[in-house]
């Protein structure tokens, strides 16, 4: 059963939520976290996990052989990235546009151009405990987020019977679709505020659009207004956790550490919103 | 005229709250949200939409089915796993079972060269909206990207353009930009050029950890960075280590705002967190005075 985490907009306490539910389910069975939030991966200043495997990833950018060209633009013609100009008989490519689409290589008509991998980015895999772990991580400068989502997800382990918690990136475009696509179910956690009711609305389009089954998670309850529940309540959206306001709670998220263990109430808040997900992910 | 950018390399730092204060604190500006994917400025800044524009931002292969023959060329082609066929395995297939999923074509166009029919072209396709409005404060130029559409970056590109026109024209002194979160394609497009940028950070190890990358990327960009930190009192003691660390770096930092309940409040009215100029005489929220401070420096430093 994959499970993913996401929400409109970071700082609804995405990470929170993934990282307990990691931590409550984990004494009972198999568990796998990915954190495919690859700008801002925060989930192992919570696990602490100890990294055995460092992988680049790479994508397959032109090389052209200057002595094979012969200048007739052809490159230039079909990139639809502007990653290579052909300018005269230079030819000039500029790696960091290249989505590594490969047409470039296959339509040169003399065989001038030839691949080779640019690193963008790493995926990293370990264990923090009995959990197990992986995180993805652009490098600084890359704008190209969805392939290393999808190096990260490509680590998913679906074989075994366990549960694989992705918290995904904040927002609704294409690096928050690669976390979320193919999920069993999908957990968006929102505030009770404006911002958070305006993020989830967002995010529900994104869900439905995606046809996963989802619930939310409404974090910092108390605070703010009860705009986001009678949101929910009119489009039949099940609100599986609340989760309630208390600076205890934010002091203890700010120096790293984990809920579940220092308060005990909301290991059990966590395992009810596990049944939920069980039985609204067969549902749906 | 000057451009600043607020960014927090991370959501949820108070960062919106802090623009919507510097709508009402500063003078003749243009006020930009660059958070296109998930744009939050409106709920505080009340925009009446004057001019909407649609953004084609990308194209996307469409497959004309009469003109396929089957031959599953563009299938092999294609490097993100955008087409497939209806009936797996089979070589030679019925037109019409040929499958394009719009959410994983990246508009590359490969298929469309491949094609021996000819029976696959490309599409513009209707990525979001752009808005020019009017607010209490000034005009705001903002955006809305369609849900799984990409290409923020060019959608924010087009934000900046037309916020730097409309302050030409104006001869407005500020723009004031609401960046989006994270270190990738629109925070990139958002951050090249501009004067200064104010990363929002608080007291948490996550996000001294989101701050770090961020001056990263601005140090990358030769961008001037200030910080400024949000809610310090979460965690006197990490306020200070992120003090520290930006002395340490050469960093400007812009002053520290209290946890404040009126900030949620004043969010939860929908209305920027700092009073106007006219009714400053009043008991002043602390958050709300220290909102006034930063201000105060980061337009000393911008001139
Ligand atoms: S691989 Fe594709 S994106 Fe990269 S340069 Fe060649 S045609 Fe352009
Ligand atoms: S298509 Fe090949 S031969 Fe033509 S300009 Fe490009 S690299 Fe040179």
């Amino acid at each position: 059963m994959v499970v993913a985490i996401a929400s409109g907009k970071g700082g609804t306490g995405k990470t929170t939520v993934a990282v307990n539910l990691a931590l409550t389910l984990s004494g009972d069975m198999p568990v796998q976290v990915v954190d495919c939030d690859v700008e801002e991966p925060n989930v192992h200043l919570f696990l602490r996990p100890a990294i055995e495997v460092s992988e680049e990833v790479t994508l397959p950018v032109p090389v052209v052989d200057k002595t094979l060209c012969n200048g007739c633009g052809r490159c230039g013609e079909v990139c639809a990235f502007n990653a290579v100009i052909a300018i005269d008989t230079q030819v000039m490519v500029f790696p960091e546009l290249c989505h590594g689409c490969g047409g470039c290589t296959r339509f040169c008509p003399v065989g001038a151009i030839s691949e080779e991998p640019r690193g963008i980015g790493i995926v990293e895999c370990g264990r923090a405990g009995r959990i197990e772990f992986v995180q993805g991580r652009v490098n600084v400068g890359n704008p190209l987020v969805p392939p290393v989502v999808r190096a990260v997800k490509a680590k998913i382990d679906r074989a075994r019977p366990k549960v694989v918690i992705v918290d995904a990136p904040p927002g609704t475009s294409c690096p928050v679709v690669a976390s979320v696509k193919d999920s069993d179910f999908c957990v968006l956690v929102t505030e009770p505020t404006p911002f958070g009711l305006n993020d989830l609305t967002l995010a529900v389009d994104m869900a439905r659009e995606l046809d996963v089954p989802f619930g939310v998670v409404i974090n910092r309850s108390g605070l703010g207004n009860k705009d986001v529940l009678a949101y929910c309540r009119c489009e039949k959206i099940p609100v599986l956790l609340e989760i309630a306001f208390d600076r205890r709670y934010a002091a203890c998220y700010a120096r790293g550490g984990r809920l579940v263990e220092e308060f005990p109430e909301l290991r059990e808040a966590f395992r009810g919103l596990w049944r939920r997900i069980g039985v609204l992910a067969k549902a749906g | 005229m000057k451009e600043l950018l607020v960014v927090s390399g991370k959501g949820g730092t108070g960062k919106t709250s802090l623009v919507g204060a510097f709508a009402v604190l500063a003078e003749n500006k243009v006020l930009a949200d660059c958070d296109v994917d998930a744009s939050d400025l409106h709920l505080l800044l009340k925009p009446q939409v004057r001019e909407t524009k649609e953004f084609y931002g990308s194209k996307k292969a469409v497959l004309h089915s009469e003109r396929c023959n089957g031959c599953l060329v563009c299938v092999d082609v294609c490097r993100f796993g955008a087409i497939s066929v209806g009936r797996s395995g089979r070589r030679s297939v019925l037109q019409g079972e040929i499958r394009i999923d719009p959410v994983s074509c990246e508009g590359c166009a490969v298929c469309s060269h491949a094609c021996p029919q000819g029976a696959i072209t490309m599409a513009e396709n209707l990525s979001g909206h752009w808005f020019i409005s009017d607010t209490p404060y000034g005009p705001l130029v903002h955006a809305r990207l369609g849900v799984a559409e990409e290409n923020s970056g060019k959608l924010v590109t087009q934000v900046r353009r037309q916020a730097r026109s409309i302050a030409e024209e104006r001869g407005s002194g500020y723009i004031i930009t609401d960046g989006p979160p994270g270190i990738g394609c629109p925070v990139i497009s958002s951050i090249s050029g501009v004067d200064l940028a104010l990363i929002v950070t608080e007291p948490t190890v996550a996000g001294s950890h989101d701050m770090a990358r961020i001056l990263e990327l601005a140090r990358h960009f030769g961008v001037n960075a200030m910080v400024c930190i949000n809610k310090y009192d979460l965690d006197e003691g990490r306020t200070e280590d992120i003090e520290r660390y930006c002395r340490r770096e050469g960093i400007r930092l812009a002053g520290r705002i209290p946890f404040d309940e009126e900030v949620v409040n004043a969010l939860a009215r929908g209305a920027p967190a700092v009073m106007s100029p006219a009714g400053a005489g009043r008991t002043e929220g602390r958050a709300s005075r220290a909102m006034r401070e930063v201000w105060t420096e980061v337009s000393s430093r911008l001139g």
